[in-house]
């Protein structure tokens, strides 16, 4: 992963939270992920082929996810299970969108959805392993990009 | 007109039938994949397809190129978060009638499917 990488995962996450919610995230500063780098309560974690392989994990709080989930269904209140089908979609979109600046021959797997910790994320993840801090609504997310 | 609605995520299977609601257009059914999306096209014969492309088991455009060979008349849109233009480039090729990359907005989806329905 270079600084352009890097700059551009940050872009795609700002302007996917403000199209869908007219509120842009903030991002933190970027980190190396350790053993002490905790996850939140529901993960998203898509696996990436082609010209790069590795893993993009995003991982949410229920509020965080809740009050997301409540602009795309326009205020409808989301189920539990929802909540685990919107934190794959919003991991897909994130890393969908990726392909613009990797090219075509990025390809991403089907999310796989994980609820506490994840020991087997680290397995797919190519180290070493950047955390972006995502700040919205004055809650936090973070997304994980492991790639080779 | 019958439309079907193709997505892994139930959320946007949801947020897409509900930023329709206000068109003249039938929801036949939902489905999660590309097999299920065939099983439906068969079943319910649906004028319009929203369809995804990175689902399990089949993805969107295998499905779209065989949704068309067996019903050519069927208007598709594709909607997906792999946004690149070759992407869409594909989509168009193998005859997509149009192509909505996501994030999207409500208004985003009815313009695109104004389009296809020939009222823009």
């Amino acid at each position: 992963m270079n600084e352009s990488e890097l700059k551009a995962f940050i872009k795609i996450v700002t302007e996917y939270f403000e199209s869908i919610t007219g509120q842009p995230a903030k991002m933190g500063l970027p980190f190396i992920k350790d053993d002490n780098t905790d996850v939140f309560d529901f993960t998203g974690v898509i696996g990436v082929s082609g010209t790069r392989k590795g893993a993009i994990y995003l991982s949410a709080p229920r509020e965080l996810l809740q009050e997301f989930g409540g602009y795309i269904l326009e205020g409808d209140e989301l189920q539990d299970s929802e909540l685990y089908d919107l934190v794959g979609e919003m991991t897909n979109t994130i890393s969908g969108n990726m392909r613009e600046h990797f090219g075509a021959s990025f390809f991403i797997s089907v999310p796989i959805i994980v609820k506490g910790k994840i020991d087997d994320i680290q397995l797919k993840l190519n180290p070493p392993v950047y955390i972006i801090p995502i700040e919205w609504q004055f809650s936090h997310c973070h997304l994980a990009i492991g790639l080779e | 007109m019958k439309l079907l609605i193709v997505d892994d995520s139930n959320i946007m299977q949801k947020a897409i039938g509900k930023y329709l609601k206000e068109f003249n257009l039938e929801i036949v059914g939902y489905a999660g994949n590309g097999e299920e999306a065939l099983v439906m096209c068969e079943r319910y014969k649906p004028e319009i397809v929203t369809l995804d492309i990175t689902m399990p088991k089949m993805d969107g455009l295998t499905c779209l190129e065989k949704i068309l060979k067996l019903y050519p008349e069927t208007k598709v849109l594709v909607i997906s978060a792999l946004k690149d233009s070759a992407t869409g480039l594909k989509a168009l090729k193998l005859g997509a009638k149009g192509f909505l990359p996501k994030p999207f907005t409500p208004q985003d989806l009815q313009e695109e499917i104004e389009f296809i329905c020939g009222d823009k």
